[in-house]
């Protein structure tokens, strides 16, 4: 059985059917990349994985369990992080705060503990910023660490998201766009740090991707998407050279 | 110039972080013990006012500067306080049952009151609560068994064991109280409820995909918000001795929300600023009355100027129109309050020769759309 | 049932005057989600002008009504310039903040300027009233529902069929693109508020003779949120349909219900309208796109 697999899903907007019986199936471990022209849904695929919109129909399961209608909330809690594509950081707050934000489903204590500052509060929050810091060393974010997020510059703020998605511990990372508005250098290294988010954690990662070079480089398998519909499945080489792929994006 | 080291993952989690700021507020506590026997009674009663003020901003900086709700409902909180505390006392419970009864009390109303702010946001939630506390404002006056309507209440003094609290009593129990709310104010921010409030604040989407329960925790703010405000409530009734529903206004929740607009939406200094700051208007203003028609007399040597100086002070709408304009100012010109300046102040003085104004320039901001959030 | 039709045109009338305002409200939300709590005193502010050029300077009704609408444009222009353009981008709380403070700033200069008296004036339509079977319709009334329905038209056709109408709306919904566009959205933000003002005044006008003018008319605005939030705040129509039934409502509960209700009708409906149906009952749902 798969490890994430989405089942004919549909949502529709209006009359706008934005996703159209898609289905596909993630396994453990892959780098799963989905790619496609703008509007052809692929940041709403996204929207519907993590439930912060209901599919019309389909079902989605994750590790054998349907999460078609587990609240939004409780989708990191299943161990699904995810980060937007035009970054949705909490802007007043430092990269520290945000990635221990992150960590918000290993807390298991209550308000009136919280009230108090309960010794349990305590212990656990220095564990939040072990594991936080552990994150900023990986991504060499430590001389951000008390910067308010507002005042980085977009390259930094983009590995910030991905650095908060990765304190939710996840088993599946969903990154969309990941190189959007990074320069060579920044996409090189998101790159670099992609695959070793997969090999080295041992995250599972399904992404949106529109620059070709970064999903050849990291990708295990590659789905096109258009009108809602999926075109080409396969290998990054195979969906590239695909008639329909080729002729959706000359727009032929 | 002047770093902080830290050296272990308790550093950012002390309450004081530095030894300096331990002891000035050691030091402001000593000051605030003392001052029963340092000043007269008009400066101790001015500080209550001061102290209440406080709790109440507090309270509004967790939920507006936080959680980022809006309320300009908060009178009705003080007045569900301040009624519970008049009844309590009627019947002669003591007052150690009574004020944290009346927190209680008045958090599960805020709770009650967060709920619909889980559909509503932005605009839709500050007319919400304002729309509630009008209504709470007409059952005051209409709820005559309970109320005594619009001819209001004497409220019993405090007992304590038996004792009559006194001025200086009430004093200190105000004092207390503030502490107690200041620490829970400052473990709420420093634990994951404090950062689950931001992050619902600044990103609601991205709060929820971290797993936060956006529901549990906007209710949480409104009734730790209206619990702090109840609070606050059974003090001011006993300060003030006598409670009619007139007080509890649409302008008494303006001037709240001034406190944290003042002080700094986001800081718990920034409302002990702005509290200070709107107790000291009144005494300001009466000043300003008595002095400035004078000084306009003498400077252009025509009474008939000076008499004209002092009908428009004595104007009824005097003390509105200045607390309008200090808004406007205040908003447009020092979004991050009277607590912003403080820490310029504070920069300028570390770094001097070396600040740069640069240092605090705002980012242009652009029209955001929050609809549809 | 005679009563009650009556109650429901006196209903209705009130109600205009509250979706006028409530339009006023829409109209600068639409374009720049600013929320102008000073709305209700810039109502009051054309009601005190109108009392200035109608009978203290003596003009005739219709020149007045005239002065005050060009005089209420630019105080709204400059009230944009001054207060709302540094605010805009600033969180909602804030620029509600700021409008409510401008709303003291106004109230209280009109209380030191034209005293806390009751005003009045004299409409060339006062105390006449007309028989309709066993109704009586006050002028008065009529003359406000006339006069909003006349105002709805203008709107709409201005929205509709003028360049700057048009631009307007492009600017309402999407800022950036309308500027992209070559509209001078600085120019409309001020045009709007200027519309919005004028708007304001018609009713604050209109509603002079069946009240007194006083520095708290301005409060009578806290009653068009709820008209507004009715309609969803964001439809002109909605606007008005939201205050004729704010309108309606509270003239029955004054009438059918115990002492206390009528002041609160309205905000009961509304609490009881976000917690069914939040966005309105006449706006649509939207959803934030990430």
């Amino acid at each position: 059985m798969s490890y994430l697999a989405l089942q004919n899903v549909s949502i529709q907007f209006g009359g706008l059917k934005a996703v159209d019986g898609v289905s596909f199936a993630v396994e453990k471990g892959q780098i799963f990349t989905i790619i496609g022209p703008n509007g052809a849904g692929k940041t709403t695929l996204f929207n519907l994985i993590s439930r912060l919109y209901a599919a019309s129909s389909g079902k989605i399961v994750f590790k054998g369990e349907d999460i078609t209608q587990v609240p939004a909330q409780q989708i990191a809690a299943r161990g699904i992080a995810r980060t937007f594509q035009n970054i949705e950081l909490f802007d007043n707050a430092s990269t520290l705060q945000n990635l221990l934000v992150g960590r918000h489903r290993h807390s298991n204590t209550r308000f009136f503990e919280d009230l108090f500052f309960l010794p349990r509060v305590r212990r656990e929050e220095v564990e939040h910023r072990r594991a936080a810091e552990e994150v900023m060393e990986f991504l060499r974010l430590q001389r951000y660490r008390d910067s308010l997020i507002g005042g980085l510059p977009y390259g930094v703020r983009k590995v910030v998201e991905v650095g908060r998605a990765l304190c939710v511990g996840p088993e599946l990372l969903l990154l969309d766009e990941p190189s959007s508005g990074l320069n060579v250098d920044e996409t090189d290294r998101m790159a670099d740090w992609i695959l070793e988010i997969n090999r080295r954690l041992g995250i599972t990662i399904l992404m949106v991707e529109h620059d070709m070079s970064l999903v050849s480089r990291v990708s295990d398998r590659v789905v096109a998407l258009n009108y809602g519909r999926i075109m080409a499945e396969g290998s990054a080489q195979e969906v590239q050279s695909h008639p329909d792929v080729v002729a959706a994006y000359l727009g032929a | 110039m002047s770093f902080r080291i830290r050296t272990g993952y308790e550093d950012d989690l002390r309450l004081f972080k530095t030894r300096e700021s331990a002891i000035a507020y050691g030091l402001l506590l000593a000051v605030l013990l003392a001052a029963p026997f340092l000043i007269g009674s008009y400066f101790l009663s001015q500080i209550v006012f001061v102290l209440i003020y406080t709790i109440v901003g507090v309270g509004l900086v967790l939920l507006s500067g936080y959680a980022g709700q809006t309320s300009i409902g908060h009178a009705a909180f003080l007045a569900i306080g301040a009624y519970t505390a008049a009844n309590a006392a009627k019947y002669g419970v003591p007052i150690y049952v009574y004020l944290p009864a009346a927190a209680l009390l008045t958090g599960v109303v805020g709770w009650l009151v967060g709920l619909p702010a889980l559909r509503l946001h932005g605009i839709y939630l500050a007319i919400a609560t304002f729309a509630f506390a009008l209504i709470v404002e007409e059952i005051l006056a209409r709820w005559e068994r309970v109320t005594n309507g619009n001819e209001g209440m004497m409220i019993k003094p405090a007992t304590l064991v038996g004792k009559p609290l006194g001025e200086s009593g009430l004093y200190y129990l105000c004092v207390f109280c503030t502490v107690v709310v200041v620490l829970l104010a400052v473990n709420v921010i420093r634990s994951p409820t404090g950062r689950a409030f931001v992050a619902l604040r600044d990103s609601e989407t991205a709060a929820r995909s971290m797993g936060v329960d956006a529901a549990r925790y906007k209710t949480f703010a409104f009734a730790l918000s209206a619990g702090m405000t109840g609070l606050a409530g059974v003090l001011y009734a006993h300060k003030l001795s006598f409670i009619s529903p007139e007080m509890f206004t649409l302008s008494l929740s303006i001037e709240f929300v001034m406190i944290i607009i003042i002080g700094g939406v986001a800081s718990i200094r920034g409302a002990a600023l702005g509290a200070i700051f709107m107790i000291m208007v009144d005494p300001l203003l009466v000043l300003l009355k008595d002095g400035l028609p004078g000084l306009i007399g003498r400077i252009s040597g025509s009474p008939l100027l000076q008499d004209k100086a002092s009908v428009l002070l004595s104007a009824p709408g005097v003390k509105s129109l200045i607390f309008g304009l200090i808004i406007i100012f205040f908003i447009i010109h020092e979004p991050m309050g009277l607590d912003g300046r403080w820490i310029k102040l504070k920069t300028w003085l570390t770094q001097f020769p070396f600040y740069r104004p640069a240092t605090f320039r705002r980012q242009k901001m652009y029209l955001k759309s929050e609809r549809g959030r | 049932m005679l009563d009650f039709v009556q109650q429901t045109i006196s209903g209705v009338a009130v109600g205009c005057v509250y979706g006028l305002i409530a339009l006023g409200f829409v109209l600068i939300y639409k374009a720049t989600e600013v929320v102008n709590f000073a709305q209700g005193e810039l109502m009051m502010l054309g009601a005190f002008l109108s009392y200035t050029f109608i009978a203290t300077l003596g003009l005739n009704y219709w020149l007045g009504f005239l002065a005050c609408l060009v005089c209420m444009a630019l105080l709204g222009m400059l009230m944009e310039r001054l207060v709302v353009r540094p605010i805009l981008g600033y969180p909602q709380f804030s620029i509600v903040m700021a409008t409510i403070g401008l709303g003291m700033v106004l109230r209280s200069l009109a209380g030191m300027f034209w005293g806390t008296d009751d005003l009045r004036i004299e409409t060339p339509f006062s105390k006449a009233v007309y028989h309709l079977g066993p109704l009586v319709i006050a002028a008065d009334d009529l003359s406000i529902i006339v006069a909003t329905a006349l105002l709805c038209v203008i709107l709409y056709a201005f929205f509709r069929f003028t360049r700057m109408g048009v631009a307007m709306q492009a600017v309402s919904q999407n800022m950036l693109a309308a500027y992209y566009m070559g509209i001078p959205v600085k120019r409309m933000f001020a045009s709007i508020w200027a519309i919005s003002a004028m708007v304001a005044t018609a009713a604050g006008i209109l509603l002079a003779p069946i009240t007194f003018i006083h520095s708290n008319l301005g409060f009578l605005g806290l009653k068009a949120f709820p008209a507004a939030v009715l309609g969803g705040f964001t439809s002109i129509p909605g606007a008005l349909v939201g205050g004729v039934i704010i309108g309606v409502v509270e003239t029955l509960s004054g009438f059918y219900l115990p002492e206390g209700f009528k002041d609160i009708a309205a905000y009961v409906v509304l609490l009881a309208v976000l917690l069914v149906r939040p966005q309105g009952l006449l706006g649509g749902a939207m959803l934030k796109k990430v």
